[in-house]
């Protein structure tokens, strides 16, 4: 008689196996909705608002005066305030970050990045309210002993130190995106003859692009959402402005100091806010849209 | 009757048409008794060999001696390892190659290298040959450059119509083939080559074995391998290293046992242990 042929069981259904896979995607779902929500309950409010005043008022108006009689809803002050203090934050997080990354991936030993990058990961930690003082209490009064003519509540101050404080985020995610580049790539291009900067600029900053490029997203939607640091020192002085050393009103700062004040629910000042929130959304929304496509086009794949 | 080594591996042919003997040659590298460690653990030592100038020298050995490590001084790479020390010297056309006021990044313009695992730079074809030429400012004549250098490397014909394709798109051998016209355009003098054809099928090996022999008119060849039949096809001058076991302080070091013309090598070692390596008794 032969041997019965081993057999395969019968598929059974594992039931832990699909308890750990619904709980899972639970986890994903969460952020998902939330942020459906968050649309949602900007949306609602906000449609209200564009009923009482048009889009085009709303968009093109260059006066912002929303508590005031009589009401005007020109939101571009807000828009350029935001703009202008987002931009004095790049022009420091962007280049310091890249070259702190550069340094930390590249050129420090290992003891030395070992306890340099925790260093600066715990600047990222720090209060915003802090840094919203420091900007105001010490950078703003130092700007002002070089003799500069700078207002208390300034747009380039509050910039500065948010670029400041987005150093870190920079910093530490270009750094990752550098540090998984092969070694095998930088030793082909020393065998070439190329010196440190070389290979960091040639080789490893282009091949770790999409990383870079998606701190930098971060970083800039960190500043153009960062409300503490542009409530203290920017100022809430809704005006058209790029001069850096007049006091401008982010979005974020009118939300803030509109949404603590006493304002009447359901009132057209209270949609206002709302208004406000949708276009700081679509804002942020449309900047990570075109990194994503930014990111894709001139990303290069390794291996 | 006493068999050769060769004749006892089947599968290992060894060339005749030896070349005219090292005494008369050029040397390019004079290599005097040179020590590697790595964290002051030791992995190559007591090195002395010299390499001939438009000769093909092959290293053989088991894994773990030190065959790479020693390649890897030749153009300084071991300076990119901040626990690697190199001590003895190593002469360059009678210069200290790791002198005082010898710059490492001078010296891989000179020395080019071939690594194991193709390493094309995630850029179009022609960006991975120009790169080189673009560094050192190389900038007039540069498409005559990429050109030439792809068509010394046996790759222009496959390439020259989707040189702006990405060199990922290559095949592996195709790959090893682009970096090694990468290593060709900034015209070296020298190229190291650390077993460039481990990583590729049969065809291509065969491919960059024929290209070898090419490039040896126009350049100095020295391969790591550790296949023993690459070596006995391709190489003028065979060095076979070992692992040296110190069991006393459980230490591993490896070691230069013998270096010869190649055909010597491989029929008639004057090292037991040589002899024992390539009729395939060890390793």
């Amino acid at each position: 008689m032969q041997a019965a042929a081993p057999r395969l069981r019968v598929h059974r259904r594992r039931w832990g196996e699909g308890v750990v896979k619904g709980a899972l995607a639970l986890c994903a779902l969460v952020s998902i909705a939330t942020t459906i929500g968050i649309v949602a309950a900007l949306l609602e409010p906000s449609l209200e608002f564009f009923r009482e005043v048009s889009l085009v008022d709303f968009f093109s108006g260059t006066d912002w005066a929303p508590l005031f009689e009589p009401a005007r809803f020109g939101v571009l002050p807000l828009i350029v305030g935001t703009l202008s203090v987002t931009f004095w934050a790049v022009v420091v997080a962007v280049p310091f970050g890249l070259g702190a990354a550069i340094y930390l991936s590249e050129y420090a030993r290992p003891g030395v990045r070992k306890a340099l990058k925790p260093a600066l990961e715990v600047l990222a930690g720090v209060p915003t309210v802090v840094y919203g003082y420091f900007a105001l209490v010490t950078f703003t009064p130092f700007l002002r002993s070089l003799g500069l003519d700078v207002q208390i509540f300034n747009a380039f101050s509050a910039g500065v130190v948010m670029g400041i404080m987005i150093i870190p985020t920079v910093a530490s995610i270009s750094e990752d995106a550098m540090n998984a580049v092969p070694q095998s790539l930088r030793d082909g291009a020393y065998a070439l003859g190329s010196n440190k900067l070389e290979v960091s600029v040639r080789i490893v900053v282009p091949a770790a692009i999409s990383g870079i490029v998606a701190s930098f997203v971060l970083g800039i939607s960190r500043a153009v959402g960062e409300t503490m640091i542009a409530l203290l020192a920017a100022g809430q002085l809704a005006q058209l402005t790029f001069v850096p050393f007049e006091p401008v009103e982010t979005m974020t700062a009118f939300i803030a100091a509109t949404g603590i004040g006493d304002v009447p629910t359901g009132s057209i000042e209270y949609k206002t806010i709302f208004a406000v929130g949708l276009t700081l959304f679509v804002m942020t929304l449309a900047m990570n849209l075109f990194a994503i496509r930014l990111v894709r086009k001139y990303r290069e794949v390794y291996e | 009757m006493v068999m050769t080594a060769a004749e006892r591996i089947p599968g290992v042919e060894v060339r005749h048409d030896a070349p005219s003997g090292p005494a008369l040659r050029e040397v390019v590298f004079d290599v005097e008794d040179l020590t590697v460690a790595y964290g002051g653990k030791s992995a190559l030592s007591g090195v002395s060999l010299e390499v001939y100038k438009n000769f093909v020298t092959a290293f053989i050995g088991p894994s773990g001696c030190g065959k790479s490590t020693f390649i890897r001084c030749f153009n300084r790479m071991n300076d990119l390892i901040p626990s690697a020390t190199v001590d003895g010297t190593i002469l360059y056309h009678g210069e200290d190659l790791y002198g005082r006021e010898v710059d490492p990044v001078e010296v891989r313009r000179l020395i080019g290298m071939v690594f194991q695992k193709p390493n094309p730079f995630p850029k179009s074809i022609f960006d991975n040959v120009a790169f080189g030429p673009r560094v050192l400012g190389l900038k007039d004549g540069l498409d005559d450059r990429v050109r030439h250098a792809l068509e010394q490397a046996a790759l222009w014909d496959e390439v020259k119509s989707r040189l702006k394709e990405s060199a990922l798109s290559l095949s592996g051998g195709q790959q090893q083939r682009l970096c090694i016209a990468r290593a060709l355009a900034v015209e070296p003098e020298v190229i190291l080559m650390d077993e460039p054809a481990s990583a590729l099928d049969p065809i291509s090996t065969t491919r960059i074995e024929d290209l070898m022999d090419e490039l040896k008119r126009e350049y100095t060849i020295v391969i790591v391998t550790h296949n023993m039949q690459q070596a006995a096809r391709v190489a003028d001058m065979t060095a076979f290293f070992s692992v040296e076991v110190d069991e006393n302080r459980d230490a591993r070091t490896g070691i230069l046992v013998e270096y010869d013309v190649t055909s010597k090598i491989f029929t008639n070692p004057s090292d037991q242990r040589t002899e024992d390596y390539v009729t395939g008794r060890f390793g």
